[in-house]
């Protein structure tokens, strides 16, 4: 395939601001169950889901603080803070081991000096395991803030990490 | 008169290029003063040719694949002086890969542009529908249920049953939820028909509503898709546009709409209750059958909830009748399943074909074997919960019995190839790891049996009393099978048995590691 890989997309997110996160839940709050759509689109403008947007969820939804701190917890998608500049998953699931991805995985660890689930001290990358991006045919895959990448090998494993860390 | 050419826009195919071909193609052909008109489809499942390029011609379409960007200028010289190139592999409907395939569910899908719902009804779209609506809700339950059609997501009960069920309930509301959280790793396919052709699941799922008296549908697609949301998305804002979703869909007086929600990364959210839990915007915790969805679903109402691949096969058979897809399968599996080759595999990709191929067939002869060139080992078939089979099980056929009958599932249709390298250990570790990083933690043998499993199967691996810790790891299968409220926890033991019973010889420590551990 195609070496060439487009500069990562650089997610650039609002800082917190309660109006507009009071904003983001009224324009959500009506549709039914809509705790996770409200979530969701918190950490969409944020990048991470705030402490102090729980109790206006829960305000806004007639809920308890502690059901939407709950559910905040429960799904693997939520921060409780905001990610490095570039987020790196590496699917963990058994399509992509059984085409080499631990190698690839502990090889990303090396170079980042951080184990996955983390983000380096220059707060640049943060690494992450996903459990399958349906990509298995063309295994091991990554994602580059949002970019799928298949047919991973070490040469674009380098390639990606490089660049994830510009 | 411009040229038509091919490029898929399914993810598959985006990873490993296809976006940065269709640009090259439309910049190169400018640059040339070449009319072009590059249809984006969705992907004809064989991955190992992405990116595919078709061009039109009056033989019908030609592929080339897999394609780079570099390939570009070489391949426009080629096509307009129609000259061989190295990647022409000829037409496309004569590559045997597809050809040996019944694509009764992924008929359309590589083919039409799944944005354009004219597209859609020229290739047969909306056919099954039109039918459904003269035959009413009563005729379409029979015709469902005669096709023997069983949920594709992975428990394989009967849809025409389930239907009926909701049908009959009586309520103010009743809803239709589509599970499209695909969690299962070697599968694919609802990925790929979400964005191949997703008025298929529209109209299948619309079928639904006007068979059991609802009018709302949901369909829940797992977060790692954007993709596929972006189609479904899109598909619904056309259809809608195309009096095809809303009030008096298809000019009848039926009325059905829906919409898409997105999953938050949590595994356990593609079990139906726990599905429905998270729709409702709680945690995904699984609750307790009976009460069935389809009694006590949504928001406390009657609801169907199907797999994308269960409602992706209505259409054929309400406009084919049931008789033309139960004619296909073997025993009480009926019809075609997509399957989808996976992992370590030369071939890999989406092959749908009627139940009763044997594992043997996809794995070494459709598949050709792993893409190292290694011997294949082992086959995990079925998703994490499934059972890891050896070359000797391949005569196995693909029939949801005949798996069961050796401790198997077909699950949701993904088959996982490892090469002679595996660690069936570590696989056996994995199994037990993804269950208690996915647990909904309301049972103990889950919760908890899938932690001390991980360290169990450590201590195996580190050669400490070996024989002793497999006989615990036994022990916790058995109470986690027979402890657990789903199929988490109930099923992790598939991999990890399966693993110990037909791969034994990774488990007992050859003779030199057991001096080095004295
Ligand atoms: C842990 C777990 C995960 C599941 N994941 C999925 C899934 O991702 N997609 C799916 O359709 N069914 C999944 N199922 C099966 C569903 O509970 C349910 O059987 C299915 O949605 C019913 O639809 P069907 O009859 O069309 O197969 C899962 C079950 C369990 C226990
Ligand atoms: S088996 Fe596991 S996932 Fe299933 S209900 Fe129990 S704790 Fe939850
Ligand atoms: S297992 Fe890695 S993409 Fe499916």
């Amino acid at each position: 395939m195609t070496a060439v890989y487009e500069p990562a997309y650089e997610a650039s997110y609002e800082s917190w601001d309660e109006t507009r996160g009071a904003e983001i839940i009224a324009e959500h709050a009506s549709q039914e169950g809509a705790t996770l759509v409200i979530l969701h689109a918190l950490q969409e403008a944020f990048g991470y889901v705030p402490e102090a947007a729980i109790p206006m969820v829960a305000q806004a939804l007639n809920l308890s603080r502690a059901e939407v701190h709950g559910v905040f917890t429960f799904y693997h998608d939520f921060r409780h803070k905001p990610a490095g500049r570039h987020v790196l998953k590496l699917c963990r699931a058994e399509a992509c081991q059984a085409a080499g991805g631990d190698a690839l995985a502990a090889r990303a660890e090396a170079k980042l000096g951080v184990a996955l689930g983390n983000t380096t001290a220059d707060d640049r990358v943060t690494l992450e395991p996903i459990y399958c991006l349906g990509l298995c045919a063309t295994a091991p895959s990554a994602m580059l803030d949002g970019r799928l990448i298949g047919r991973l090998d070490e040469k674009r494993l380098d390639a990606l990490v490089a660049e994830a860390q510009r | 008169m411009s040229m038509r050419l091919f490029v898929s826009r399914d993810a598959g195919a985006v990873a490993v290029g296809a976006d940065e071909v269709a640009l090259a193609l439309e910049q190169a052909a400018a640059k040339r003063g070449v009319a072009v008109e590059i249809v984006r489809t969705g992907s004809r499942g064989m991955y190992w040719l992405e990116p595919l390029v078709e061009v039109a011609t009056p033989q019908g379409r030609i592929a080339f694949g897999p394609v780079t960007e570099t390939d570009v200028p070489s391949l426009l010289d080629a096509l307009a002086s129609n000259t061989p190139h190295l990647l022409r592999i000829g037409a496309t409907d004569e590559i045997p890969w597809l050809k040996r395939q019944t694509r009764l569910t992924f008929a359309r899908c590589g083919v039409i542009d799944p944005r354009s719902l004219d597209d859609y009804r020229a290739h047969g779209g909306y056919k099954g529908f039109e039918r459904a609506l003269s035959l009413g809700p009563e005729a379409i339950l029979t015709e469902v249920t005669a096709s023997g059609l069983r949920g594709r997501g992975g428990a394989g009960f009967p849809t025409g049953i389930k239907w009926k069920t909701v049908a009959q309930a009586k309520a103010g509301r009743k809803f239709i939820v589509c599970n499209a959280d695909e969690g299962d790793s070697g599968t694919f396919a609802d990925r790929m028909i979400m964005e191949g052709d997703p008025f298929l699941v529209i109209e299948g799922m619309t079928t639904a509503g006007i068979t059991v008296g609802a009018t709302k549908g949901y369909i829940y697609i797992r977060s790692e898709y954007p993709h596929a949301v972006e189609a479904m998305n899109a598909a619904i804002k056309a259809a809608r546009r195309g009096g095809y979703l809303g009030d008096r869909i298809g000019g009848s007086t039926y009325s059905f709409d829906m919409e898409v929600r997105v999953g938050a990364g949590a595994y356990v959210c593609g079990e139906e209750t726990s599905l429905l839990e998270s729709l409702e915007g709680r945690r995904g915790l699984v609750r307790a059958k009976p009460p069935l969805p389809a009694h006590h679903g949504l928001f406390g109402k009657p609801t169907v909830i199907n797999n994308v691949l269960s409602f992706a096969a209505i259409p054929f058979i309400l406009a084919e009748g049931a008789k033309a897809y139960a004619d296909f399968g073997m025993g009480r599996s009926r019809g075609t399943m997509p399957i989808q080759l996976a992992g370590n595999i030369r071939h890999g990709g989406l092959f749908e074909t009627a139940f009763g191929v044997t594992l043997g067939e996809l794995v070494d002869d459709i598949g050709g074997g792993t893409f190292t060139g290694r011997p294949v080992r082992a086959v995990q078939v079925g998703g994490p919960l499934g059972a890891y089979f050896p070359r000797a099980l391949f005569d196995t056929p693909f029939d949801y019995e005949a798996f069961a009958a050796r401790d198997g599932l077909i699950g949701h249709g993904g088959i996982v190839v490892f090469d002679d390298s595996v660690d069936m250990r570590r696989q056996a570790r994995f199994a037990m790891e993804f269950c208690a990083i996915e647990s909904c933690g309301k049972c103990t043998p889950c919760r908890i049996g899938s932690t001390r499993g991980v360290e169990t199967i450590e201590k195996i691996i580190r050669g400490d009393r070996v024989s002793e810790n497999l006989a615990l790891v036994e022990d916790l299968c058995n109470t986690m099978k027979f402890g657990s409220l789903c199929a988490l926890g109930g099923f992790t033991p598939y991999p990890v048995l399966s693993a110990l019973k037909h791969f034994r010889e990774d488990f007992i420590p050859a003779p030199t590691t057991l001096q080095a551990a004295e």
